[in-house]
């Protein structure tokens, strides 16, 4: 019988996300985990170091709310609307307080897991030739192949001490089933220390093995499965719920104002107890306009060999 | 204009990367019109992109519904970009000079940044690796200039000898398309040059709209208005609650 590693998102955040923590939430627009950062900002974590390539309204969330003294990242904006303000105003005028930054591109942040993720020192790219990059980031390198031909730049390993991975479903252990974009959960998962997998459904382990190519996520590298409905919102999963971009919208006002952003989260975060308040909070209206028709993908036969 | 210019730039192109904001419209124009063979790429990670919306992001499900295939951000950029599969990189940019180079990273220092804009994200690589390069951006003089604050995706360096002798794969940029005008690249100096300017638009106004001294091809055009099935696709189909086009 595999270990069983369900466990509730206070009790999972408390235990995996420590003060200074390297934190990795990823997910590429799609299964963002808002439901896992709120809980980080619910827990006052402090002096986080928030690896993302897109840190988009998840991170502006979680800057504004004081959790992170360093962002590393390839792209920071509110995907399809503008800017982030509240890492703006850190940034362009240390309101609060400044915040570090380490900046990539989005290979360079794809390859820096991928090197993580499969213990190398470094990850080499066609990138990065004849721009500022690497003047403003040490980090990004120049290096001739042992091989010959012309040079490629090099980015060291990211390593997270805890990554947070929201998706579709896993089963007790952890293993856990993506289907869409798949970004690169994968790649941060197996190069971080911790990994938090956050589901929209727990699953039977036989579920996850009538599927086996779907899996993105061993248990084995999984440390809590905690199961939280919608827990991607304002984000999509994939065939679960649409994005709502009503809320990214509402964003840009909201975090304009620091005065608004800590109304939000007195009202959003401190102020609910759990992620299922949040999502009753939005309303069975709100979720309705979100729900996608079904697009089925036809069932493959894996063969049995017995 | 700038969407309908952008999208008959595609005419065909069959593998198209498709970068964040407007150029996301431009390709699903293109799709519908000039270019119904071509395949999308988004950074996302996806390839052959059919989407029954217009997509809110690059990251879109519907991006994903109906696709030719969904993969992991390793594969997209190393073996579809880096590989050499994509044809034209559509990239947006806050800053552009004259030889093409772009700037989405800072105005102003970058310790201390008077704008901090969003960063390179894909652009950086998709710049160096594409077979080629269109820029689809809004003009002005502060955006059309001398000298870009920082250089996040190079184009034609400090001129074409200088991109060439670098041994990329990609060619680097051929075609800028703003909401004046579009402009090629001179094949000798790298620079660009005002090939067509849109209805109602004047060279004065390019030329004011423009932070150094332009160059304007000998046999200037003027962009063929927009087809009244490129409207209808735009304003009913693609953009009805006007969020990538006003008027």
């Amino acid at each position: 019988m595999a270990e069983d590693k369900v466990a509730s998102m206070r009790d999972a955040v408390a235990e995996l996300v420590r003060d200074g923590d390297t934190v990795a939430i990823e997910g590429f627009t799609h299964l963002i985990g808002f439901a896992a950062g709120h809980e980080v900002i619910r827990q006052r974590r402090r002096d986080l170091t928030l690896c993302r390539l897109t840190p988009d309204v998840v991170y502006d969330q979680m800057i504004g709310a004081g959790v992170a003294r360093k962002l590393v990242f390839s792209w920071m904006g509110n995907p399809g609307v503008g800017s982030l303000h509240a890492i703006r105003r850190r940034v362009e005028h240390h309101d609060p307080a400044p915040l570090e930054l380490e900046e990539y591109s989005h290979f360079g942040m794809v390859g820096r897991y991928a090197a993580g993720a499969s213990n190398l020192p470094f990850w080499p790219l066609r990138s990065y030739f004849e721009t500022d990059l690497p003047r403003v980031n040490p980090n990004i390198r120049p290096v001739a192949s042992p091989f010959g031909g012309e040079p490629v730049f090099a980015v060291p390993p990211l390593r997270p001490d805890v990554a947070i991975v929201h998706a579709q479903r896993a089963d007790a252990a952890g293993d856990t089933q993506i289907w869409g974009l798949t970004g690169c959960q994968k790649e941060a998962a197996f190069a971080a220390q911790r990994v938090l997998v956050v589901v929209e459904e727990l699953v039977d382990e036989e579920v996850v093995r009538a599927d086996p190519n779907r899996t993105l996520i061993p248990g084995i590298k999984v440390d809590a499965v905690v199961v939280c409905p919608r827990g991607a919102h304002p984000s999509y999963a994939q065939g679960y719920y649409d994005r709502d971009n009503r809320f990214y919208l509402e964003w840009d006002r909201i975090s304009r104002d620091p005065e608004a952003l800590a109304a939000w989260l007195d009202e959003w975060v401190h102020g609910t107890r759990d992620h299922a308040e949040y999502v009753e909070k939005l309303g069975a209206e709100r979720w309705a306009e979100l729900t996608p028709a079904p697009a089925l993908s036809g069932p493959v036969d894996y063969g049995d060999y017995r | 204009m700038l969407v309908v210019a952008g999208a008959r730039a595609l005419a065909g192109r069959r593998v198209c990367f498709v970068g964040i904001g407007l150029p996301n419209i431009a390709v699903a124009l293109a799709q519908r019109t000039v270019a119904p063979e071509i395949e999308l790429v988004y950074e996302s990670g996806v390839y052959g992109a059919r989407p029954a919306r217009l997509p809110l992001s690059i990251g879109d499900p519907c991006l994903v519904t109906g696709a030719t295939a969904a993969m992991s951000m390793v594969e997209l950029f190393g073996y579809y970009l880096q590989g050499g599969l994509v044809d034209v990189g559509f990239l947006g940019a806050a800053q552009l000079d004259r030889f093409g180079n772009i700037n989405t990273t800072v105005i102003g220092d970058y310790g201390q940044p008077k704008v901090r804009l969003p960063g390179s994200g894909g652009a950086c690589e998709i710049a160096i690796n594409a077979g080629e390069v269109f820029v689809l951006m809004r003009q002005s003089a502060r955006s059309f200039v001398e000298r870009i604050d920082f250089r996040t995706s190079p184009g034609n360096l400090g001129g074409a000898a200088l991109r060439a002798a670098q041994g990329w794969q990609g060619r680097g940029p051929s075609v800028v398309v703003t909401d004046l005008g579009r402009y090629g690249f001179d094949p000798d100096t790298g620079e660009m040059v005002l090939a067509a300017i849109h209805p109602g638009v004047r060279v004065e106004d390019v030329r004011a709209a423009t932070g150094w001294d332009l160059r304007v091809a000998d046999d200037l055009q003027v962009t063929p208005d927009p087809t009244a099935e490129e409207l209808r696709l735009i304003r009913e189909e693609l953009d009805p609650d006007g969020v990538y086009v006003r008027g």
